[in-house]
């Protein structure tokens, strides 16, 4: 400064020590600039931060709700088992992958070793299963089934088995109350994948990674309030994961209950009579094909015909649900999933669709009385119908001469529809069909609901199909490639239709409207349709969306829900129209195709009017597929079996004997109220404590009626719980009935 | 003063009491710099509270005693101002005759380092083990040698009078007297104290006012160098990944980048004025590793806030500004050299410090003067305001 020239310093020295201040300075500032920027204008970022740092979750995963049916019977719930789990992060730590380990572990447990590493080893797309689709690193179930003893020596030598865990879970059981498994309807569990934890994320819901989610059935439609809520406890904790203190916690909230509206004894008398029909189907020759009937698959339906609701609804083959807790073992995936097990995890109430046969029949007379033909007629029912060449054959050749629609429903007479199909197919302009076309018979199928889902809880639900002129050039557009490269003009059947196709796929021709009219050629419906339909019928014309679920009530009970019927459309007929198609469809039960599996055979008609509709569809390259569709005032049963013969003949025993259990019939046309399991819908809801114990009646085990004279002496020592269970037929009247069933085997009815 | 009326009552002679003594006009005390003695003591003294809070819930460090640190921080610092007392009493001028036997002591100590004596603490093998849990950091006194031994020999002949810049022959002198100790550091591998020593190299050599082909040369073999050491392989992992972690803060959060991630979580939390001592979540969570010594800045900057942080940030400045004063007003060359070198250590080593935990710098291993716990660097930076204040003292009063 002033005392440059006194010191003798030199202006270079001075001029550098002012640049080090200069630089020291600006250094200090940057600081100051940079501790601003991070506290001051950046400061509540980095404090969000930080308390996202030093909070930990702690997941207490909620018990998944149950499944009751109508009672209150638990048909899915949850038990304690001990489930020994592998840690795949441990296990990879060891110097042969945890090999060693698990070896003794199998061994421990009675398993293959191979079994349980391929439980252990992850999913791609290229294992097979059995693997773990789940969180790599999420715990891995082994066995859910350990005993105690198993348990025992896994935690007591747990040096032995480093990153393997015994501890009692709730898992998911399917009781099977009464034998009823329901598999289908129910669905089942999976672990959930990373996708869907990522995808769920910032929804209201987020997964966890131990989470189980719903992959079918009423497990996967429900899962959101079946899973209820996981609880969380958010721990303060340092670096190492210590925990300081507890920073806010929010108890699990265990998953609501779903109330069905199936009635597990009826559930039970569905399946096994299904069981039983396609059993006996198997032994019947089938004259077409030379051999006998293959019964491949079957479905039935039981609704309440006011409400669309759902009794029961069984799908043949059939699985035991439980295989998928805790994981399935990969004989029992192959198994559930194989062609040879013809898909057994399959709805075919929902998922199976099929040409429909005469039970399609009150639509082509809806759509005729539509179309202004009157339903008294007469029309001329004759043994054949020609259109130039071809000859469309009535069902075994005969003529009924000239009777009204109603008649015609009764016999299943083909020839009158077909010709009036073809009467409107020719006044839409035949093969050169006008732009406005009024497409009656097509129309109206559409107005049925058929061709698209009925809109029940459950899902996956398929369609069907209406061969209508939109989907004939659809499907043509489709696949004209193929047959116009396959067809040959003069080759065999298959590629002369595809030769044919290929040229006029796309038009609907006269044999087109006429197969179309008894339900057959390219219509198909599921069961669950043909229900709906039916019920509407029973009703005065309401379809409802078929419901499964009833109700749903918090798992203290105090919270109910309810799942109200709801409508979605009407059957496309007056009143009259409808009283009508009523009296014919009774008259089928009374005095045509079914009266021999009802009004022959002591059916209390006078009591419970019974109506009902055959059918036989023809599948080419297959044996015929049996329908049978049914309802009085109460329920609507629907049920059809693939390659299963006639509609009355394969199917009738079994709805016959369904509707015995739900009204207490027995053979000699007795009602026995105390034997009915159902007589009339179950309106109440089952009662749920506060404590979530539920009051459920016990259930005993179906007895069907050719066996009750055997058991009727267990059953008079009271073994069974006798309110629940049919009670055995005493007055047999069995062997009258099937001794008429018997005569009649041979008797092609007319369907 | 009422202490020092007493004496006088008493009646002690015509003696002056020590108190009167002590403030006469051209006494010691008068003469000593007091905005760098108090700034010490009070950054010392923060040091000690942030110590504490970072370390008294780590027990697997403080063998259960949540004040083991305090104490010793507290010890550390009284023992650095006993030093700075001897070094003031002893006076620059004398060690300065002293310097060969310093030189030597040091380089000793940094050899031995390299041998098995030396201890590896925080990847950086730059320690000696000495009994009874403590261990000594020869390279924080490697930096006072290099600054008085160049000092002595860039000095010598303009003190003297004989020439207005040391000569390019003294320059190469000093800069080897430099480089042997550097080289040895960059052996340990201690790369920080490497980087403040070619610092203090480059404020010394600037302040002799030596030829500024030498200043700019120097530049360029450090840039140079800090090539060379990148490529020839010299650098462990861990010093190529805090690099790394530097140039792209986001490259993996758990892994390198995880110090530099939490010292910036922890700032920036504190906002205007901080959670309180004691109160942060980042420290009492122990996230941010390091955190008594090299990572002391940010209990500072969380629980103390921008004014806690900031405060430390102009006693630092206050030490720095009244040292260039220092260097300016001292009549010898000697002086302004050693003061200036020791400007450049201090600037230096807050800025990489604290700069580091801002994310401004690339990690290294480097104390905070005054601050950080640690007892070497406490005792080097203790010695060098004796230094300060040494040159400050000594020079003839200005009239």
């Amino acid at each position: 400064m002033t005392n440059i020239p006194e010191t003798g310093r030199t202006p270079r020295v001075q001029i550098r020590l002012v640049i080090i201040q200069i630089l020291v300075f600006s250094l200090l500032a940057t600081l100051g600039g940079r501790l601003w920027y991070l506290q001051i204008r950046e400061g509540d970022a980095y404090a969000k931060e930080a308390s996202g740092n030093h909070v930990q979750q702690v997941v207490s995963p909620a018990v998944r709700g149950s499944i009751l049916d109508a009672r209150g019977v638990p048909i899915a719930d949850n038990e304690t088992r001990l489930v020994v789990s592998a840690s795949r992060t441990d296990l990879l730590k060891m110097k042969d992958d945890g090999e060693a380990v698990l070896t003794k572990l199998a061994d421990v447990l009675g398993l293959k070793p191979k079994d349980v590493m391929d439980k252990v080893r992850l999913c791609d797309s290229k294992t097979p299963q059995p693997c773990w689709n789940g969180s790599p690193y999420q715990p891995i179930p082994i066995t859910d089934e350990a005993t105690a003893k198993q348990a025992l020596q896994i935690r007591e030598r747990s040096e032995d088995f480093p990153g393997i865990t015994a501890e009692p879970q709730a898992v998911r059981r399917y009781a099977s109350p009464g034998d009823a498994n329901t598999a289908q309807v129910l669905g089942y569990l999976s672990p959930v994948t990373d996708e869907e934890i990522k995808e769920a994320e910032k929804s209201e819901s987020p997964y966890l990674r131990s989470d189980m989610v719903g992959r079918s059935g009423l497990e996967r439609r429900y899962d959101q309030q079946l899973r209820g809520k996981a609880g969380v406890t958010r721990y303060e904790v340092d670096n190492l994961g210590r925990v300081m203190g507890e920073a806010k916690s929010d108890p699990a909230q265990p998953g609501a209950n779903l109330v069905t509206s199936i009635d597990a004894r009826v559930q039970r008398v569905a399946e096994y009579e299904l069981q039983k029909a396609m059993k006996e189907a198997r032994k019947e020759f089938d004259d077409n094909t030379g051999e006998n009937y293959k019964a491949d698959s079957g479905a039935v339906v039981v609704m309440e015909s006011k409400t669309g609701r759902i009794v029961s609804m069984a799908s043949n083959p059939s699985y035991d649900p439980n295989a998928w807790v805790g994981g399935i073992s990969g004989k029992d995936y192959a198994r559930l999933t194989g062609k040879k097990s013809n898909y057994p995890l399959l709805n075919r109430a929902i998922q199976g669709q099929s040409a429909p046969g005469s039970v399609f029949k009150v639509i082509p007379t809806a759509a005729a009385i539509k179309a202004g033909y009157s339903f008294d007629g007469p029309y001329q029912c004759s043994s054949s119908y020609n259109i130039g060449s071809q000859v469309f054959k009535n069902f075994e050749s005969k003529g009924y001469g000239p009777i009204s629609l109603g008649r015609a429903l009764e016999v299943s007479c083909d020839t009158v529809f077909y010709r009036l199909s073809h009467e409107e197919w020719k006044r839409d302009g035949g093969n050169k069909p006008k732009k406005n076309a009024n497409d009656w018979f097509y129309k109206t199928a559409h107005q049925f609901g058929l061709g698209k889902e009925t809109g029940i809880d459950l899902p996956n639900e398929v369609t069907g199909r209406v061969p209508d002129r939109q989907w004939k050039q659809d499907y043509w557009k489709a696949n004209k490639d193929s047959w116009c490269k396959t067809g040959k003009k003069s080759g065999d059947y298959a590629e002369r239709i595809a030769y044919e196709n290929c040229l006029e796929g796309n038009r609907l021709r006269a044999g087109d409207s006429v197969n179309y009219s008894i339900g057959q050629g390219d219509t198909l419906v599921t069961p669950i349709q043909m229900a709906t339909i039916y019920s509407a019928i029973s009703n005065g014309g309401t379809m409802y969306d078929p419901t499964v679920g009833k109700a749903i009530v918090s798992a203290d009970g105090k919270s109910v829900q309810e799942i109200a019927p709801k409508p979605h459309g009407k059957l496309p007929m007056s009143k009259q129209a409808l009283g009508e198609i009523d009296e014919a469809l009774e008259g089928v039960a009374t005095r045509g195709t079914a009266a021999w599996r009802f009004a022959d055979v002591g059916w209390p008609q006078d009591k419970i009017p019974m109506h009902a509709k055959t059918g036989t569809a023809e599948v080419y390259g297959k044996q015929t597929t049996s329908w049978f569709t049914t309802y009085t005032n109460e329920y609507t049963v629907v049920m059809t079996i693939s390659q299963g013969g006639t509609g009355s003949g394969a199917s009738g025993p079994a709805v016959r004997n369904i509707y015995d259990a739900l009204y207490g019939v027995s053979d000699d046309g007795k009602i026995n109220k105390k034997k009915a399991l159902l007589p009339q819908p179950q309106k109440s809801l089952p009662k749920i404590q506060p404590d979530g114990s539920i009051d459920a009646p016990k259930i005993g085990k179906y007895v069907p009626q050719e066996e009750a004279t055997q058991e009727s002496q267990q059953a008079a020592t009271g073994d069974d719980p006798a309110a629940t269970v049919p009670s055995p037929n005493t007055g047999n009247n069995r062997d009258t009935r099937r001794r008429a069933d018997r005569s009649r085997k041979r008797r092609r009815t007319t369907e | 003063m009422t202490g020092a009326s007493g004496f006088s009552v008493s009646g002690y002679g015509p003696q002056r009491s020590v108190w009167a003594r002590l403030f006469a006009r051209d006494s010691l005390a008068r003469r000593l710099d007091w905005p760098i003695l108090l700034s010490a003591i009070a950054l010392s003294v923060i040091g000690a509270a942030l110590v504490y809070s970072a370390t008294r819930n780590r027990t697997e460090l403080n063998q259960g005693d949540p004040y083991y640190f305090l104490v010793r921080h507290l010890l550390n610092t009284g023992i650095g101002f006993a030093l700075m007392i001897a070094t003031v009493w002893l006076g620059h001028r004398t060690l300065r005759g002293a310097v060969p036997i310093l030189y030597g002591i040091s380089v000793v100590l940094i050899i031995l380092v390299l041998t098995p004596l030396g201890a590896t603490i925080n990847g950086s093998h730059a320690w000696i083990k000495l009994p009874g849990g403590f261990s000594l950091q020869p390279s924080e006194f490697v930096k006072i040698t290099i600054i008085l031994g160049m000092g002595m020999l860039l000095a010598a002949r303009v003190d003297a009078g004989d020439k207005p810049y040391p000569d390019h022959r003294t320059v190469l002198q000093a800069l080897g007297l430099a480089t042997v100790p550097i080289l040895i550091v960059l052996l340990m591998p201690d790369l920080g104290s490497v980087m403040v020593m070619v610092i203090i190299v480059l404020g010394v050599l600037l302040a002799s006012g030596a030829s500024n082909r030498w200043v700019l040369g120097l530049m360029g073999t450090g840039a140079a160098g800090a090539i060379a050491v990148w490529q020839l392989g010299v650098l462990d992992e861990y010093q190529i990944n805090r690099f790394a972690a530097f140039a792209n803060p986001e490259l993996d959060p758990a892994g390198v980048g995880y110090n530099t991630n939490q010292a910036r979580i922890a700032i920036g939390s504190g906002g205007l004025f901080g959670t309180g001592l004691g109160n942060g979540s980042q420290t009492t969570g122990q996230f941010v590793p390091e955190q008594q010594t090299d990572f002391v800045f940010t209990v500072a900057g969380e629980e103390l806030g921008f004014l806690g942080a900031g405060l430390i940030l102009l006693l630092l400045g206050l030490i720095l500004w009244r040292a260039c004063r220092i260097a300016r007003e001292t009549t010898e060359l000697y002086g302004t050299i050693v003061a200036a070198g020791i400007i450049a250590w201090f600037a230096f080593q807050s800025f990489e410090n604290v700069g580091m935990t801002l994310g401004i710098m690339p990690v290294a291993g480097l104390p905070l003067p005054f601050v950080s716990y640690g007892g070497s660097s406490m005792f080097a930076v203790w010695v060098a305001v004796g230094l300060l204040q040494s040159i400050r003292v000594q020079r003839p009063m200005s009239a």
